[in-house]
Order: structure tokens, then C-alpha cells, then sequence
């Protein structure tokens, strides 16, 4: 059984940001970049699917393979993946800026290729929150989907060849949704899914000699040009000092002032 | 997990060393396995200096014409300028003419850089040369063979919980093991220190002594930017409290500012804050003038070890050695460490490839402190020796002192200055110190510690134990309280310290003081280790990747 796990190399949460002086994004010049806090919880369901199945009765080989897209550097997070457990990487490589629409249909020519019966992402990423690619990539597939999964689990109605169902439940703006789907599918994983393993300096050692290839849009047909122009990147305005009035009858007079008050 | 050469600290001493025995092994067609553990989670993220950099060091380590050199040249895109001494008084400053200063205060044909960047150079031209570099690992504990001789270390465990017991993703540490552990943690390392005391390595040397440096990047005004431009600094406001140090300000690449205050640890009115000091000293016209319309970027601290040739440590024991400031190579009166740092790494490494060559371990690299004291890291540092000493014992006539000793004695001085008594031993009771009242921040120039401490982008794994231990947890109160009124609430950088008061409501007339320790605002300077008066704290290395993450400072 192959699970794709689509991972992407953003900004680390822990830098403050600033804007670019000529608005044109964010200065990363000097930013870190790591794994997607949300793709690393992905990874992790992967893996402990990998490890439950492989030390059961039911004996399924299973491969789990990391795939990225972007620029050469993407190779230092794609080794992070492989250091936590993923068997593989792919990395389509290019510079040009990629938008969730042009992933997905790179994330399609990939499944194309190695016909995995699972793509397990994270629900969106901490730089752009677009929460679209993994949606986006289900429907090009025509797969079915489940968007934002806190739990997560995988039964083999037969061991091989049979259908297979993943039991999944998500989280929504009113509650849960507990979904059934008939696998090959797209499923994106919130944070709350588990808590991700640490990697040792073993592993990442090891990692080193796992194969990476890169791959590039053109190998895969893929036109990845944009269809969104940013306009402007800006910082949002500083908070203006509150007003603080003496008494009761000041702040009467101020919210009249302001025509909250007839 | 086995090695050839093992290093602790991805800094500019470490990664030199890695780099030098990389290229003697492929000069010698050998093999030579190196690993460097970094504690940082990026490398850079845990260092800070000014800088201006004697960059000689870096160019005669690589080839000339190489893409090593291309490279280094992007590194070296801002050339020192312009440069200005300033005597600062309150409210007005003396521009001490450039034929007065001595040699080691000139910084024609230095560069202005980053000590991060630099650091990010060095361990791409590590890796390139097939070290494995190890970011988000720290070393916690050092390894011993049978005959009582360094092996190797033990990197830190990750997800012990708060409460001692081990989380849902607990791994323990590895142990990697080599013939031969260079330590280059830096300024008062935790494992230097551990290895001092079991080895005896001061034995014979004066006590070190330390200062703080706080350091902050503004984004400043480009007409107000000169790049290259080099201003250092004496006097107010430390001359207010007679405490040594000094100020600098660079300026950057990308109409950058690099500005900080270096206090010396030495000071010893409890009341002293570092931090406080360095808000004011930017209230200074001659510093304020820079920093109008101007926006605060980042912000870090640091300890630096000043105590030079006098306070030298013994550099090997078996099985390892001591690298860069972890033994104290910086040289203060030249205000720079940083090509001191790569030296020892270079001169550690020679020692070291030597050593494996000749199939030999664990033993001593006793050919490192013979090469040291015939380099001419050595003769720099003699010269300088009397410096700090002499600007410690009086700004004005110990300047003048050491100008004399240096136009006339050159390196030849007749006399050697010792400062017999350790830093945190300096320290006067409370009673009998004056308060100091420092003003408030007025959010243009000077800013609180909260909004500074936003700007070092320090992160911890929320669930895990305080890494700041207290030897008797009494002490904090019983004399470090009553006696100096808790000084490590003042030079701490980071407000790890508070003392917090708490009413019982069975008594509401008695209030019990506690020290409370914020161990997740530390940015690792190591300011508590060294100044704490009875040495109660204890510093330890916390989560692998825990801390602040520097950017460019």
C-alpha cells in the first residue's frame, strides 16, 4: 500500500514576519524554514499506519512516500521527512511561485505516476492558511475526500486487491463529521490528529541514504503559471491608543460623539 | 554512534575546526568522519555579535580564486568605512582624534557582518566538505571511557514532561563517541564548565571574567545610513555607576543599524541593570541621531568571556579539547572574538588530524597549546593583555595607561595586570549601594524587556523542566534576596527572574518571597552562571532547539 504525503517547506511560527519596504511580500531574507506543522501531523498518521500495519496479522507492506514542490532547498525538509520515517521523497523542483491550484495539479500527475492509495496532507499550511490544495487535488482525482481529520482510521476489508476503507472523523465549525470512504482518497489532517515524533540523530543519518529524486512541471506536463496576482503585502495598522474618560457622563458624551448613542 | 571528530557548538570556532580537518583529510587522501552538534534549531539562531570581523583568518582558509572565496566575498560586502571613537558624557560626547588610539582599536579593512551570516557560511562550506552538522541537538552531558578520558557526549532527551515523566514522544539522547571532543560552546559553556572542574584546567590561571553584551537591528532612515560606518563608544552611561564597558554602533548592509552596550560583569552595585543601561545609552544624542524614524528589528544578549592571556584555561585534557570563547580567546581591547574563535579551531584541529593520523586517542592534543603559544593569535593577545584590566581599575587614567603602555611598550610591556577576584565575587550587599533610577522607556528610542523579548522570537516546547537550576533553593531568598536584594532580577536580559511575594490568607500581614524562574524567556546568555554571587545558578542546555532564534544578529 503506498500513502503520498505532500509536504511543504514555509516559514517557521516562531520568527516575526515583516513586510517587504516596497510591499511587494514578506522579507524573508533571513527567515527559517521547516516542515508544515500541519503536513508533520500527516507524516505522523502515516507512519503510525505504517508501523501498525507492518507489526499486525494482516502483513501489508506499506510505503510511505514524501513529495514537495519548489525550490532545491525544499531538499532539506524533504530529508527531515525522511528522517522521521518516510521511505522516499520526490521533490518537483522549480523557482517559479506556486499556488494551491498549480500544486494540486502537480500533486495529480504524481498520482498518476505512482498510483498510491492514500494522499495524506495537512489541512493548510502556516504561511498562506489557502486550506485549498488538498480539496482541490480530491476533486482533479476525482477521489473522495475528508478535510480536517481528528481521527483517523484505516480497515482492510481484504487483506489485498479488495476494497478498502478509511473511517475518518473531522472536525467542523459545528462539531464532528464521521466519514466513511472507500479508498484511493485525499485526507487532510488538522493538528488535533496526534502529536508528532521527535527524529534522532540516527534516523537522521540514515535519512541520508534514502533516494530523493527531483522532477521538474515540464517532466509532468503540469502548466503551474498563477492565476492569482498579489497586489500588495502591508503590515496591518497599529492599534491607535483607546480614550480613557474619568466617569460615566464622559463616556456618554464620547459614545454620542461617536453615533453609537442617539 | 561513532566518529572520527566530534565538536560541540556550530559557532565560529567549531565550524572552522570541522572545516580544517575535512580539508587535511582531503589533502591526504584519507577519510575522517565529523559531526558538529548545535543546540540552536538553525545555525546562527544562538550567536550574536557587533561585528566588525578581521576577515585575514577566512581568506587564508580557502583557496584563492575558489567558489569557497566567491562566496566569502558576498559574506564580506560591507568594508569598515568610516570610523569615530566617542568619549560620551550625558548629554555631549569627545571625538578622541584617530592618532591617540592605539593599533588594536583601528578597523581599516575589517567588515562590518553578521556573526550569524558568518556562521551559515562556515557550515555551508562544512557541509560541502561532508560534515554532518547537527542543528537542535544539544550535548548535555560529557562521556567517559574506562581510563577516565573523554569519549564523547550524550545529546539531550526530548519530551520529558514537566512533572518529570516521560510524554507521549519521548526519546531519550544518543550517545556519539570519538577519539577525540572539541568543545566550542562559547562563553561559559556547560560542559567546559563541568570539564574545568574535573580536569582542574584553571588551576593556573586567573579567574575568567565576563561581560554582557545586549545587542539590538534597527532598520534605519537611508539618508541617516552610512554602510560600513564604525562608531564605538565610552563612557556614559556606564561611567555613571563606574562600571567598564562600552557601546558600538555599525552600520549594516540594507540600511541596517547593529548597536549594542557591552557591561562588564564586573560591576558591583546590585542595582546595576545591563539592560536598563543599554536603553539609555540610545537616549544619547550622539546615538539618538541614528535611530530617528527608525524601526527595531531584533533583539539579543550574550556573555563574553574578556579575561584574555591571563585567564587563558588549560586547553586539552584526554580525549578533548577547549575551542574559541568556551576558553577565552577573545580579544577585548580589539573588541573582537570572532577571528580569535576561528584561530583556535584552526590551530585545535591541526592538533587533532595529527593525532588521528597517527592512530592515537583519547590522549592529550598537547600539540594545540604549543602551536597557540607560537601563532600569531598568541602574540595578539599578549599585547592587548593589560586592557581590560586597566580600563577596569579607571576609565580615564587606565585608558590612558594602556595607550601609553601601547605606543611606547608595544607587546612588551613589563609588567602583566591581574584581576584576582571573580566576577560574581565583586558584588556589594545591597545596603550598601546606592539605588539607581533608571528612567522609563519612552518607546522611540528605549523599549520594556517585553516588547525586546518578542523581537529575539524565543520558543520552548511548553511541557518541559526548568533548565535553570538552583544549587539550594534557599539561597535565592536567604542571600541572594536579603543580602543583595536579588540582583539576578536586574542583569538577567530576558526576565527569567521575579521575585514574586505571596499572602497567605491565614496571615494577611506576612508576605513569603519566592523566586519565580520564567525559564521559557532564556536566551541563553549565561549571565546568571557567571554573576550569581554565591554561583547557585546553574545553567543547563533545555530541549534540543529550544531558545531564541536570533535572525541576522
Amino acid at each position: 500500500m503506498k500513502i503520498l504525503v505532500p509536504v511543504k517547506r514555509v516559514v517557521d511560527a516562531n520568527f516575526a514576519i515583516h513586510a517587504q519596504a516596497d510591499a511587494s511580500g514578506a522579507d524573508l531574507a533571513h527567515a527559517h524554514f521547516v516542515l508544515n506543522p500541519f503536513d508533520e501531523v500527516a507524516l505522523e498518521a502515516a507512519l503510525r499506519y505504517k508501523e501498525h500495519a507492518q507489526a499486525g496479522s494482516m502483513n501489508t507492506a506499506v510505503e510511505v512516500i514524501a513529495v514537495s514542490a519548489g525550490t532545491l532547498n525544499a531538499q532539506e525538509n524533504l530529508r527531515q521527512a525522511l528522517a522521521l520515517g518516510a521511505d522516499r521523497a520526490i521533490l518537483i523542483h522549480t523557482d517559479a511561485v506556486l499556488q494551491p491550484l498549480a500544486v494540486a495539479k502537480l500533486l495529480q500527475a504524481i498520482c498518476v505516476i505512482e498510483a498510491p492509495q492514500l494522499v495524506l496532507c495537512g489541512k493548510q499550511a502556516i504561511d498562506d492558511d489557502a486550506q485549498q490544495t488538498p480539496q482541490m487535488l480530491a476533486a482533479l482525482l476525482d477521489w473522495p475526500q475528508a478535510i480536517g481529520a481528528a481521527l483517523l482510521e484505516i480497515e482492510h476489508v481484504e487483506p489485498r486487491g479488495a476494497a478498502c476503507y478509511a473511517r475518518v472523523s473531522c472536525v467542523t465549525d459545528d462539531g464532528q463529521d464521521t466519514l466513511e470512504l472507500r479508498l484511493p482518497a485525499v485526507i487532510s489532517a488538522d493538528l488535533c490528529l496526534n502529536t508528532p515524533r521527535y527524529t534522532s540523530l540516527i534516523n537522521i543519518m540514515q535519512a541520508k541514504k534514502k533516494p530523493l529524486k527531483l522532477i521538474t512541471p515540464a517532466e509532468l506536463g503540469v502548466d503551474i503559471a498563477p492565476r492569482l496576482r498579489t497586489l500588495r503585502v502591508f503590515e496591518p495598522p497599529k492599534r491607535a491608543c483607546g480614550v480613557q474618560v474619568a466617569n460615566i457622563a464622559e463616556l456618554v458624551s464620547q459614545l454620542k460623539l461617536a453615533k453609537v448613542l442617539a | 554512534m561513532h566518529y572520527d571528530a566530534l565538536i560541540v557548538g556550530a559557532g565560529p570556532a567549531g565550524l572552522s575546526a570541522a572545516i580544517r580537518l575535512k580539508q587535511r583529510a582531503l589533502a591526504q587522501q584519507t577519510e575522517l568522519s565529523v559531526a558538529v552538534l548545535e543546540k540552536s534549531a538553525a545555525i546562527g539562531g544562538h550567536i550574536l555579535s557587533g561585528a566588525v570581523f578581521d576577515a585575514r583568518v577566512l581568506k587564508a582558509l580557502f583557496v584563492d580564486g575558489s567558489a569557497s572565496q566567491q562566496r566569502l566575498a558576498a559574506l564580506l560586502q560591507t568594508p569598515v568605512s568610516a570610523e569615530d571613537f566617542l568619549l560620551l558624557s550625558k548629554n555631549t560626547h569627545y571625538k578622541i582624534p584617530q592618532w591617540i588610539l592605539p593599533a588594536c582599536l583601528k578597523n581599516t579593512g575589517h567588515y562590518v557582518i553578521s556573526l550569524a551570516d558568518l556562521c551559515r557560511y562556515l557550515s555551508a562550506e562544512a557541509e560541502s566538505l561532508g560534515v554532518d552538522i547537527y542543528p537542535g541537538f544539544a550535548a548535555v552531558e560529557v562521556l567517559y571511557n574506562a581510563a577516565g578520558a573523554v569519549a564523547g557526549v550524550l545529546t539531550g532527551e526530548m519530551g520529558r514532561r514537566k512533572n518529570g515523566s516521560q510524554g507521549a514522544n519521548y526519546q531519550a539522547g544518543t550517545q556519539l563517541f570519538a577519539p577525540y571532543t572539541l568543545f566550542a560552546e562559547g562563553c561559559r559553556g556547560q560542559l567546559a564548565r563541568q570539564l574545568d572542574e574535573r580536569w582542574h584546567l584553571s588551576a593556573a590561571c586567573d579567574a575568567q571574567h565576563y561581560a554582557l553584551g545586549i545587542k539590538e537591528v534597527w532598520a534605519i532612515e537611508p539618508a541617516l545610513h552610512q554602510a560600513g560606518r564604525v562608531l564605538h563608544t565610552l563612557g556614559w552611561p556606564l561611567s555613571e555607576s563606574a562600571s567598564a564597558g562600552g557601546g558600538f554602533v555599525y552600520h549594516c548592509a540594507d540600511n541596517r543599524l547593529a548597536l549594542g552596550l557591552v557591561s562588564s560583569l564586573a560591576y558591583q552595585n546590585p542595582y546595576f541593570s545591563p539592560y536598563a543601561e543599554f536603553q539609555r545609552f540610545k537616549t544619547h544624542p550622539a546615538i539618538a541621531r541614528f535611530l530617528r524614524g527608525g524601526k527595531r528589528l531584533a533583539y539579543g544578549a550574550r556573555s563574553l568571556s574578556t579575561g584574555g592571556l591571563q585567564s587563558l584555561p588549560k586547553l586539552v585534557f584526554p580525549g578533548g579539547a577547549l575551542l574559541g570563547d568556551a576558553a577565552g580567546f577573545l580579544n577585548a581591547a580589539r573588541l573582537k572574538g570572532a577571528h580569535a574563535a576561528i584561530k583556535s579551531g584552526l590551530l585545535a584541529a591541526d592538533a587533532c588530524f595529527a593525532a588521528l593520523s597517527e592512530r592515537r586517542s583519547a590522549d592529550e592534543l598537547s600539540a594545540y597549546p604549543a602551536a597557540f603559544a607560537q601563532s600569531g593569535l598568541w602574540a595578539e593577545l599578549q599585547q592587548t593583555r593589560n586592557a581590560k584590566p586597566w580600563l577596569e581599575k579607571n576609565l580615564y587614567a587606565g585608558s590612558l595607561m594602556f595607550g601609553l603602555e601601547q605606543h611606547v611598550f608595544g607587546r612588551h610591556a613589563p609588567w602583566t595586570l591581574h584581576r584576582a577576584q571573580p566576577d560574581h565575587a565583586r558584588l556589594k550587599k545591597a545596603a550598601d549601594c546606592a539605588k539607581i533610577d533608571y528612567p522609563k522607556p519612552d518607546g522611540v528610542l528605549s523599549f520594556d524587556l517585553n516588547s525586546s523579548l518578542y523581537l529575539a522570537n524565543i520558543a520552548y516546547a511548553e511541557d518541559q523542566p526548568k533548565h535553570l537550576k538552583l544549587k539550594d533553593p534557599a539561597r535565592a531568598i536567604s542571600v541572594n534576596l536579603a543580602l543583595y536584594d536579588a540582583p539576578e532580577t536586574r542583569y538577567c536580559p530576558a526576565q527569567v527572574y521575579e521575585i514574586v511575594y505571596e499572602i497567605s490568607p491565614e496571615q494577611p500581614a506576612t508576605r513569603a518571597a519566592r523566586l519565580q524562574i520564567n525559564a521559557q524567556n532564556c536566551i541563553h546568555c549565561k549571565a546568571c552562571d557567571i554573576k550569581d554571587p554565591s554561583q547557585n545558578i546553574v545553567w543547563t542546555a533545555p530541549q534540543g532547539g529550544d531558545g531564541p532564534n536570533y535572525v541576522a544578529l
